[in-house]
C-alpha cells in the first residue's frame, strides 16, 4: 500500500480545539486550592545580598508564603542547580540557586517567592519584601570580560566558562599557498525568543499518595522530571511532568528553569497546588535568550573563489550562568563548514560570563550565527575578486555527487560528521530563479532612475537536525479500532500530533480522524528527550513509523491465521485488514485488538503475544542534514535607513515532506524571527548591567506589515538516515535570513561602498553606515 | 486595593452579574472569574494583541480595560465566534484550511481583531489586512498564512452576503 497521508496536506488534528478556545495552557488549569506565586527578583546586575526582610510582606492580605532559598528546604538548598548539559570542555560550571542565597549576578535572578490567594496579592506583598543590596562591579561586555578585573561572580579568577575549538586540515599551508585573504570582523545579536505564551508552571502534591505533579510550559518534560527530582531529593517515579498546550517555544523553554523547583518546593511546604504564569516583563531579563557573539575571522581563497581555508575566534556572551552547558555556544561552530567543501579550519570560541541574563538556544540555537559568518566570507570573497556571489558558491559548494560527504568535522559524540543526500547548487539555482535574480539588474536600474535603492542577497546554509539519542512512541489499537499514539516528544505548535498521526494512519490503513496522539506527559510513556534541533519528526516520526509497522505486522500474523491466507495476499484499509481483491474477506483492526486483549481462560490467539500494541524507540546516531538557499531582496530609504522587504524565497531540502503546510509554516514563521534578528531585535544593556529594551515598544519584534511575500521551493532528496527519509526543518527558515537580508541591504548600499558587519540593521545603523560612508569620500 | 464592585454585563450572549474586584483587568476577569481561558494574555502591555475581545463589536485589548468598565457591555469572546450550534466562524474555519495558526496562542486574538475588521472591512487588500493585524504579535506563523485566511475568508463572507 502507497502512501496516502504523508506528504498531504491534511488539516490539522489540533486546530478545532485551538480554534475555539479550549486549547489548555497551563495557565488555563485550575485546581482546587490552587494559590499563586509571584518572585522578587534582582534589581541588580551584579549585587551581594547582604539581608533579606520578609515581615510585612508576610503580613499583607492572602500571603500564605514567603520563601527565600533557605525556606524552600535542606534538599533544595544545598547547592546550586544541576548543569544539565554536563561537558567535558565546560571548564567552570557556573548555575544559578533556585533562589538567589547570598549574591545576584543578573537583573531578573530570583531571591525571593511570595505566595498568596491570588497573583494580585502575591504582587502586592512581593513589593513588601526588602533585600538590603550591597552593589558589586558588573560585567557586561564580553570583549572586556577576559581581559579586565571585573569578575561576573565574587571572587571568581577569570569569566570564561570555557574554550572550544574546531578545526581540520592543514591551516597553515591553505593559507601559505592561496593568493589572497580576506579579514572579516562581525558582532552578531540575537534576541529574546518571546513565544507568546510566557513560561508557566503549576505544582500538586496529591495528599494521599505524596505524589507530585508538575505542569510546566517545557520544551523538555523528561529533563524537567530529572533535574527537579535531583534538586528535590526525590525518585523520578514520584513525580509527574506534563507539558500540556504550549504557547510556543523556540528554544529557551527547553531549559530546566529556578521556578519549576521553587513552585514544587512550595507545593510540598504549603500542601497546596501553587501556580505561576511568568509576565511578558519576567520574560525579557528571567528567561534565557541570546545576545552578543564577536567574530574575527581570515579567510583565504585563489582567483576561482574558491576557499582554501578559514580561520578564527568567536568571543560568545554567555551571561551569568551557565544553565544548559555548551549547548549554544557549540552549536555556533559545528555548522562548519557550512554548504561548502572546505579544505581547512581552524575556530575557537570563548564562552564568557557577562552579569547579564543567562543564555541558551532561540530557534537556529548558534547556527545562525555560523552560516551568518560563512555566509559574510564568501560574499567578501566574491566582492575581493569582483565575482558574483552566487558563482562563488557554486565553486565551493559540496557537490550532488559526494554524498556522503565526511566534512571534516567532529560531531557531539566525537563522531566524524558527513552530510548524508543533498542537492545544494539545485537548491540555488531554483531559489534564483523563483526570486528573478536574473530580471534583478533591470529593477535595479529602473529603481535608481527614480532615486531608490535596491538589493539583493544570497545565502546558502546547511542544518545539522534529527539530534539523538531518541524520542519513542507506542501505537495502540482498541477494540473500537481507534489508535492511539503515545510519544514523549513536546509540542509547542510545531502540530506533531497531525504529522505523527499521519505516518501512523498510513502504517495501518486508517483514516487520520481514527488516531489520537497522547504526548509529553511523563505518566503516559516512559522516555523522551526534548523538543530542540528540528529532531522531531527524524525521531518521533521514524518510531512511529517502525511501532505502527510492528503492529501491521501483528495484525497480518493474526489475520493470515485466522483467513487461512498468506500474509502475502492481505492488504490494511480502512480500518480492516482484508484479502487482496477480496474486500468482503475481512476483520476489523478492533476486532484484532479485542482478541489479542485475550479472554479469561483461553489462549491469546495465533500464537502472538498480548495487546495489539507495539513500542519503538528509534535511535539517530548519524545527522541528517537539511540545506537549502535564500535569497531576499530589499529597499532601502537612505534618508531615513529604513529597509522595506521586497521579496524572501527560501528553497529548502528535508528530504520526505511529511505535511506541506506544516513544513511551509516552519519554514515562513522561522524565516520572520530571523528577518527579526536581522532588522529589528535588540536585547539592549547599559554599562551597569541594566536591560533598557523591556517591553514590546522599546524590543521591536516582526509585524505582519513589514514582512515580504515569503515563497517556498522543495527540493526533495530522502535521507538515507532514517526510515521516512526526512531531516528537520523547524530552524531552516531562520539560518539563512540574517545573512540573506545583511547582504540585500549592503548590495544597495554598494554606490556607497558600504561593508555591513553587524546585526539588527536598524534605521540609525543604516543612516550612519551610510554617512560614514559619505564622510570618507 | 481590593475594592469590589458589582457588575453586569452580556458575554457571548449570555447575561453576567457578578462582583469584581475593581483593579482587575477584563482578561483577568474573563479568565479567572469567568473561567474563560480562550482569551490568552501575552504581554499585559497592550502590545501584541492575544488578549484582544470583542466590546460591543469592537476590538478591544483585554488588558487594557477594566472589568469594571464592561458594566452593561456586550463582550464577545473567542469562545462566542462560533454559532451556537456549533458551525465554526468563517476565519475560523479558513485558518485551519490555512495554516493560520501552529501554537495558537496568538489565535483567538488574531481571530476576533479580524471578525471585527471583516465586518467593517468586507473587501480587503491584502495590506489591509496587515494593517488590521499590525497590533497582532505572532512568533510562529510569520503571518502570510493568517492573511491568507483572512482573505479567504473574506471571499468566503462576501459570498454567503451575496446568496443572502
Amino acid at each position: 500500500m502507497g502512501a496516502r497521508l504523508v506528504g498531504a496536506q491534511v488539516q490539522r488534528l489540533e486546530d478545532p480545539r485551538l480554534l475555539t478556545g479550549k486549547g489548555q495552557y497551563v495557565d488555563d488549569i485550575v485546581l482546587p486550592g490552587m494559590v499563586q506565586a509571584a518572585f522578587v527578583r534582582s534589581t541588580h546586575a551584579h549585587a551581594r545580598i547582604v539581608s533579606i526582610d520578609t515581615t510585612a510582606a508576610r503580613a499583607m492580605p492572602g500571603v500564605r508564603g514567603v520563601f527565600t532559598l533557605n525556606d524552600l528546604g535542606p534538599a533544595v538548598a544545598r547547592d546550586r542547580m544541576p548543569q544539565t548539559a554536563p561537558s567535558p570542555a565546560i571548564r567552570r560550571s557556573v548555575t544559578q540557586y533556585v533562589l538567589a542565597r547570598d549574591e545576584v549576578c543578573y537583573v531578573g535572578e530570583a531571591v525571593v517567592m511570595v505566595v498568596a490567594d491570588t497573583r494580585h496579592q502575591a504582587e502586592d506583598a512581593a513589593a513588601r519584601v526588602l533585600i538590603d543590596y550591597d552593589v558589586l562591579p558588573a560585567v557586561v561586555d564580553c570583549r572586556a570580560a577576559l581581559t579586565g578585573q571585573t569578575a561576573a561572580h565574587h571572587g571568581a579568577a577569570d569569566n570564561l566558562a570555557a574554550r572550544l575549538s574546531v578545526g581540520f586540515g592543514d591551516i597553515e599551508a591553505a593559507f601559505r599557498t592561496a593568493p589572497h585573504r580576506v579579514t572579516l570582523t562581525l558582532d552578531q545579536h540575537r534576541g529574546v525568543a518571546h513565544s507568546m505564551e510566557g513560561r508557566a508552571v503549576l505544582a500538586a502534591q496529591d495528599a494521599v499518595s505524596g505524589k507530585l505533579t508538575v505542569w510546566s510550559a517545557t520544551q523538555s518534560p523528561y529533563m524537567v522530571r530529572r533535574f527537579l527530582a535531583r534538586v528535590l531529593g526525590i525518585d523520578e517515579q514520584d513525580l509527574r511532568v506534563i507539558a500540556p498546550d504550549v504557547g510556543g517555544g523556540f528554544g529557551p523553554k527547553a531549559v530546566f528553569y529556578p521556578e519549576e523547583a521553587a513552585l514544587a518546593a512550595a507545593a510540598v511546604k504549603l500542601g497546596r497546588p501553587v501556580k505561576w504564569a511568568e509576565d511578558r516583563k519576567e520574560h525579557f531579563v528571567s528567561t534565557t535568550n541570546q545576545r552578543d557573539q564577536h567574530w574575527q575571522m581570515d579567510v583565504a581563497f585563489d582567483d576561482t573563489g574558491k576557499i582554501h581555508g578559514i580561520r578564527g575566534h568567536v568571543q560568545h556572551d554567555n551571561g551569568a550562568y551557565l544553565p544548559y552547558g555548551l549547548i549554544l555556544a557549540a552549536t555556533s561552530l559545528a555548522p562548519f563548514p557550512g554548504a561548502y567543501a572546505l579544505p581547512a579550519l581552524q575556530m575557537t570560541l570563548d564562552v564568557i560570563y557577562t552579569n547579564t541574563t543567562p543564555t541558551s538556544p532561540v530557534r537556529g540555537a548558534g547556527r545562525p550565527n555560523a552560516i551568518f559568518a560563512i555566509e559574510r566570507a564568501v560574499d567578501r570573497v566574491a566582492d575581493h575578486l569582483g565575482l558574483d556571489p552566487a558563482e562563488v558558491r557554486r565553486a565551493n559548494f559540496v557537490r550532488a555527487d559526494q554524498f556522503p560527504y565526511v566534512t571534516g568535522m567532529k560531531a557531539r559524540d566525537g563522531s566524524p560528521v558527513a552530510y548524508d543526500s543533498g542537492d545544494y547548487a539545485a537548491c540555488l539555482d531554483r531559489a534564483l530563479d523563483m526570486a528573478d535574480a536574473a530580471g534583478f539588474p533591470a529593477r535595479r536600474d529602473a529603481a535608481r532612475a527614480q532615486g531608490r535603492y535596491l538589493g539583493i542577497g544570497v545565502a546558502s546554509f546547511i542544518e545539522d537536525t534529527g539530534l539523538g539519542p531518541f524520542e519513542g512512541a507506542t501505537v495502540r489499537v482498541t477494540p473500537k479500532g481507534r489508535v492511539t499514539v503515545l510519544t514523549g516528544a513536546a509540542s509547542q505548535g510545531q502540530g506533531h500530533a497531525t504529522t505523527l498521526a499521519q505516518v501512523v494512519a498510513d502504517g495501518l490503513g486508517v483514516a487520520l480522524t481514527d488516531v489520537t496522539v497522547i504526548s509529553a506527559d511523563t505518566e503516559r510513556f516512559s522516555y523522551g528527550a526534548g523538543t530542540i534541533a528540528s529532531r522531531i519528526a527524524v525521531t518521533a516520526g521514524s518510531s512511529a513509523h517502525l511501532a505502527a509497522a510492528k503492529v501491521r505486522d501483528k495484525v497480518l500474523r493474526y489475520a493470515s491465521d485466522k483467513l487461512e491466507v498468506a500474509i502475502g495476499d492481505l492488504e490494511l484499509n480502512g480500518g480492516f485488514v482484508h484479502v487482496a481483491g477480496v474486500p468482503e474477506m475481512r476483520i476489523s483492526l478492533g476486532d484484532v485488538a479485542l482478541a489479542l486483549a485475550g479472554t479469561v481462560g483461553q489462549r491469546v490467539p495465533s500464537g502472538l503475544e498480548p495487546g495489539l500494541e507495539a513500542t519503538a524507540y528509534f535511535e539517530s546516531t548519524a545527522t541528517p542534514h537539511s540545506s537549502g538557499s535564500t535569497v531576499a531582496e530589499v529597499e532601502v530609504d537612505i534618508e531615513t535607513g529604513a529597509v522595506t522587504l521586497l521579496n524572501h524565497v527560501i528553497v529548502h531540502d528535508c528530504g520526505k515532506v511529511i505535511h506541506p503546510g506544516i513544513v511551509d509554516g516552519q519554514i515562513t514563521g522561522g524565516a520572520v524571527h530571523g528577518i527579526g534578528n536581522a532588522l529589528f531585535e535588540d536585547m539592549l544593556y547599559d554599562a551597569e548591567g541594566q536591560p533598557v529594551s523591556t517591553n514590546f515598544g522599546e524590543y521591536l519584534l516582526p509585524t505582519a506589515t513589514e514582512m515580504p511575500p515569503i515563497r517556498i521551493g522543495h527540493l526533495e532528496t530522502l535521507s538515507p538516515l532514517n526510515p521516512l527519509g526526512v531531516k528537520g526543518a523547524g530552524e531552516s527558515g531562520t539560518i539563512p535570513a540574517i545573512p540573506a537580508v545583511v547582504r540585500a541591504v549592503e548590495n544597495a548600499l554598494a554606490p556607497f561602498g558600504v561593508q555591513i558587519n553587524r546585526y539588527p540593521l536598524n534605521p540609525e545603523r543604516v543612516v550612519n553606515l551610510i554617512d560614514a560612508s559619505r564622510g570618507k569620500t | 486595593m481590593d475594592d469590589i464592585r458589582h457588575i453586569a454585563l452580556t458575554v457571548n450572549g449570555q447575561p453576567v452579574e457578578c462582583d469584581t474586584p475593581v483593579r482587575l483587568h477584563l482578561g483577568d476577569f474573563l479568565r479567572g472569574i469567568l473561567g474563560l481561558t480562550g482569551t490568552h494574555l501575552g504581554c499585559e502591555h497592550g502590545a501584541c494583541g492575544a488578549c484582544t475581545v470583542l466590546v460591543d463589536g469592537e476590538a478591544v485589548r483585554s488588558c487594557l480595560m477594566l472589568a469594571v468598565q464592561a458594566n452593561g457591555r456586550q463582550i464577545t469572546t473567542i469562545e462566542g465566534l462560533a454559532d451556537p450550534d456549533g458551525t465554526l466562524h468563517p476565519l475560523q474555519q479558513a485558518f485551519a484550511e490555512k495554516h493560520g495558526l501552529q501554537c495558537g496562542y496568538c489565535t483567538p486574538g488574531m481571530l476576533t481583531s479580524l471578525a471585527a475588521f471583516l465586518r467593517d472591512t468586507p473587501d480587503p487588500t491584502e495590506t489591509q489586512v496587515r494593517d488590521a493585524i499590525s497590533g497582532n504579535l505572532c512568533r510562529c506563523t510569520g503571518y502570510q498564512p493568517i492573511v491568507e485566511a483572512a482573505l479567504l475568508a473574506a471571499a468566503r463572507m462576501r459570498q454567503t452576503e451575496g446568496v443572502r
